[in-house]
């Protein structure tokens, strides 16, 4: 992993969805190793930013894409780009946890195994480690063969980071993926990702302030569909250099 | 009380009437089934009839166990056919096909519903039927006049299409995007995500559009007639003719009435198709409704 | 990358499997009614649609199917008449009058539901051996009642689909306006009315396409249907009779007749169609 080169670099990207510009020129370089946190009032575009970071923007209907986004020097967007490696590269987390349908331990051990690992031992190694990672190994060690759908959301949740920490990304996504979370799953959620960070980098879309200010190191403050700031997170919140972005951490517009 | 309000009471009472009148005569349909099979039932031991194979009521001898496999044989057949193309269509409908294509293709799928069941045994009797004794039992080395259970299973088939297709559809455009999306993120590939997510979580509904499939393709009676050659007898291969219980209804009500026990036995015939049915549709709605309940 | 490879293989695989079953879908309407157009257009004439068989018709000699397709007509519109004038007020009532939730409406709408799929050779039976018991031969009413038997639950069940989809605050706001519930019902029709025709449509259509349900109580007559207690032709059946005959002019005339037929039905689609989109366009 080259320390100086940035993980994510996105130039000159614009998005319109049937007719309608939703990003406009972006272009940022997200920091490797830490937690950037893209926060916005809502339909700024902030989540679709996120799905162009994965190519999961690419279902949307009437979609319109240019610019290009490299992940590790090596462009999303090319013509011919093979579409599930890349996504491989990121674990995603979204809003609401989406458990498959099937076992805890499939769960967990569904993208290892669409990407060829057959052997047993190596699966249940793997899900071992991430079970642990997360904090949940000890809650459902004697329960792998159960429905993951029987967990409570906050454990459903960590099994979703699990599933997506099993496929070896380098890049973690997520999209407000504490706010369906009570309290206290929230808190767990927050601190795997700040440990995390040391080997991963974290991109998190958060309508919540006080959560970007918990975890953040790096904020991109979206409005209109383009970029107004870029900092670390306590210049950002507390001293902004734009006026829009004082009314937002202010609440004065939301 | 005022004219409005007594208005109202008059026509909450008649539509309840009518409500009460039809479960009546529900209920009549039933009993009636009943007492009309009643004579066989005495004459005769239930396992006996539904066993035996032999069905001749000259000598008085009701054995239902050709028709009730015939009745199999042709389902299981238009199931074999259907079943998968309808899965591949509707999957292919819901997840790869866009807006406009589906538009046009929905509805035509429904006109087929449309056409009444002489046309299909028109249709069958003109070319399955000719199809299967001139081209495909060669292949197999059968000989065949082409009136067979496969011609009922194949004419069936069509016949089920639209049913299974339309849940199946309505089934697999419930399943939220982002359970898609989970699995795509994760580096799945499309048909991937396809076969091991979104299968199986319609799965249930799946089901139950092949349960309501089965129930439509049992009643069905005058397209199979029309090609499955009407031989009381159990058939031993796709190219054996054979009988299914509507057909036997269908065929020998006239001949009712001279032969002892027989109207018995046709009627016995009418409850039995009717309990299947009825309990086929039961099971598939309840699981659609509790399906429906989730969502 | 071999792995990926592979699994992109699969894919593509699986795509032509998907498309491939569902043209064959598709095509086998048109294959159907292609057929059923080629064979049957030689035999089509105007002697066919405006007479009635002259004697023996059956084996080979003048006449036309204007019986069957009266007799058919005759019997699909009264009993689609009797089966709407039922249907929609036990739909109504289920929906607008009883307690929605209650045991009463979900076992009704259960019952309908199930008894939607009943094949028409069952009521056909029912009715055959209560014709027998009373004394009435085959004929026309015999018909006209079993058919209606079998469209109730279809006009039930298709009016029930449209009025689930009235949002619910529409009633609400109704009652709250100090309407009876038959003001509602009539605020509900008015909102799903061209719905309420394609039930209807969809009720004539099976019932003009039945062959189970009338084979054993509508008999059949050569002569044109005039009183309701006698014997009548039905389309469906003249085609089935035409087509077992062994002379094979008869039998083209049996493709014929089946044209006239599947005209009938391609009418009822088109119009449903166009009523459906008139549905849409008024939905809240």
């Amino acid at each position: 992993m080259n320390a100086s080169r940035p993980h994510i670099q996105i130039k000159d990207l614009n998005v319109t969805i049937e007719g309608k510009r939703i990003l406009k020129n972006i272009n940022l370089s997200i920091p490797n190793n830490s937690i950037t946190s893209i926060i916005g009032p809502s339909g700024c575009g902030k989540t679709t930013l996120l799905k162009t970071l994965n190519r999961l923007v690419d279902d949307t209907k009437g979609l319109e894409i240019s610019g290009s986004v490299l992940v590790n020097g090596e462009d999303l967007y090319a013509d011919g780009a093979e579409v599930t490696h890349i996504r491989k590269k990121m674990g995603l987390l979204s809003q609401k946890p989406f458990p498959l349908p099937m076992s805890i331990f499939d769960n967990v051990a569904y993208g290892p195994r669409i990407h060829g690992e057959k052997n047993k031992r190596v699966l249940a190694q793997l899900v071992e480690t991430q079970l642990r990672n997360v904090g949940l190994w000890e809650e459902v060690k004697d329960r792998l063969d159960a429905s993951a759908t029987r967990l409570s959301i906050g454990q459903q949740q960590r099994l979703c980071l699990a599933r997506g920490l099993a496929v070896k990304p380098e890049i973690i996504l997520g999209d407000e993926s504490t706010s369906a979370l009570d309290p206290v799953s929230t808190q767990t959620i927050e601190n795997l990702l700040i440990e995390l960070k040391q080997d991963y980098t974290i991109v998190l879309v958060t309508h919540i302030l006080r959560q970007a200010r918990r975890v953040s190191d790096y904020i991109i403050f979206v409005y209109d569909g383009e970029i107004i700031e870029f900092g670390k997170t306590d210049e950002i919140l507390l001293n902004p250099k734009q006026e829009i972005t004082q009314q937002y951490v202010k609440g004065f517009i939301s | 009380m005022s004219w409005r309000l007594l208005k109202d009471k008059l026509i909450r009472q008649s539509f309840a009437a009518i409500l009460i009148l039809s479960l009546v005569v529900i209920a009549v349909i039933l009993i009636g089934l009943g007492l009309k099979s009643i004579p066989l039932l005495r004459a005769e031991d239930l396992g006996t009839i539904l066993t035996e194979s032999v069905w001749s009521p000259l000598n008085g001898s009701f054995g239902f166990f050709p028709f009730i496999m015939g009745t199999v044989w042709v389902t299981f057949i238009s199931l074999i056919i259907a079943v998968p193309l309808c899965i591949l269509a509707s999957t292919y409908l819901v997840e790869y096909a866009d807006d406009a294509l589906r538009k046009m293709v929905l509805p035509l799928v429904n006109v087929l519903a449309a056409i009444p069941p002489v046309l299909y045994g028109v249709w069958g009797v003109l070319f399955v039927v000719p199809f299967l004794s001139e081209y495909i039992a060669p292949i197999v080395g059968a000989e065949t006049t082409g009136y067979t259970v496969f011609a009922g299973g194949i004419v069936l088939a069509v016949m089920i299409f639209p049913i299974m297709v339309s849940i199946m559809v309505e089934v697999l455009q419930t399943i939220p995007y982002e359970l898609k999306a989970a699995s795509l993120s994760l580096g799945a590939t499309k048909w991937e995500t396809i076969v091991k997510v979104i299968l199986v979580k319609s799965r249930p509904g799946l089901v139950a559009a092949v349960v309501l499939g089965i129930s439509r393709a049992f009643g069905e009676t005058i397209a199979v007639l029309m090609v499955c050659g009407n031989i009381p007898q159990v058939p031993k291969s796709f190219f054996d003719a054979g009988y299914p219980l509507p057909a036997l209804i269908a065929n020998n009500f006239g001949e009712m009435m001279s032969i002892p026990l027989y109207d018995s036995a046709l009627m016995f015939a009418a409850l039995l198709l009717f309990t299947l049915i009825f309990g086929f549709n039961l099971i598939s709605r309840i699981i659609l409704n509790r399906l429906e309940g989730k969502a | 990358m071999s792995n990926v490879n592979k699994r992109l293989f699969k894919e593509k695989i699986a795509k032509v499997a998907m498309q491939v079953s569902g043209i064959t879908i598709t095509g086998s309407l048109f294959f159907i009614i292609g057929t059923i157009l080629y064979k049957g257009i030689p035999y089509l004439s105007w002697d066919i649609i405006s007479q009635v068989p002259k004697g023996g018709f059956y084996m080979g000699k003048e006449g036309g199917i204007l019986n069957a397709i009266l007799g058919s007509l005759y019997l699909a519109t009264s009993s689609t008449i009797l089966a709407t004038l039922l249907g929609v007020p036990i739909s109504v009532f289920l929906n607008v009058y009883v307690k929605s939730g209650s045991f009463l409406e979900r076992s009704c709408k259960l019952l309908f539901d199930v008894l939607f799929g009943i094949p028409s050779i069952v009521y056909g039976a029912i009715a055959f051996s209560i014709m027998v018991w009373v004394g009435i031969r085959a004929s026309l009413l015999g018909g006209i009642i079993t058919i209606t038997l079998l469209t109730i639950p279809i006009v039930v069940r298709t009016i029930d689909e449209l009025l689930r989809t009235i949002p619910i605050d529409l009633k609400h706001v109704t009652f709250s306006l100090g309407a009876t519930r038959w003001e509602t019902a009539k605020i509900c029709l008015k909102y799903i009315k061209p719905g309420v025709f394609t039930a209807i449509l969809l009720a004539f259509g099976r019932a003009i396409g039945d062959v189970a349900g009338v084979l054993l109580t509508t008999g059949f007559s050569d002569n044109l249907p005039k009183y309701i207690d006698e014997p009548a032709a039905t389309l469906p059946l003249a085609i089935f009779f035409q087509l077992s005959s062994p002379i094979p002019e008869v039998q083209g005339r049996a493709y014929a007749s089946a044209l006239v037929l599947t005209f009938i039905i391609l009418v009822i689609v088109i119009c449903t169609h166009l009523l459906a989109s008139k549905q849409r366009k008024h939905k809240i």
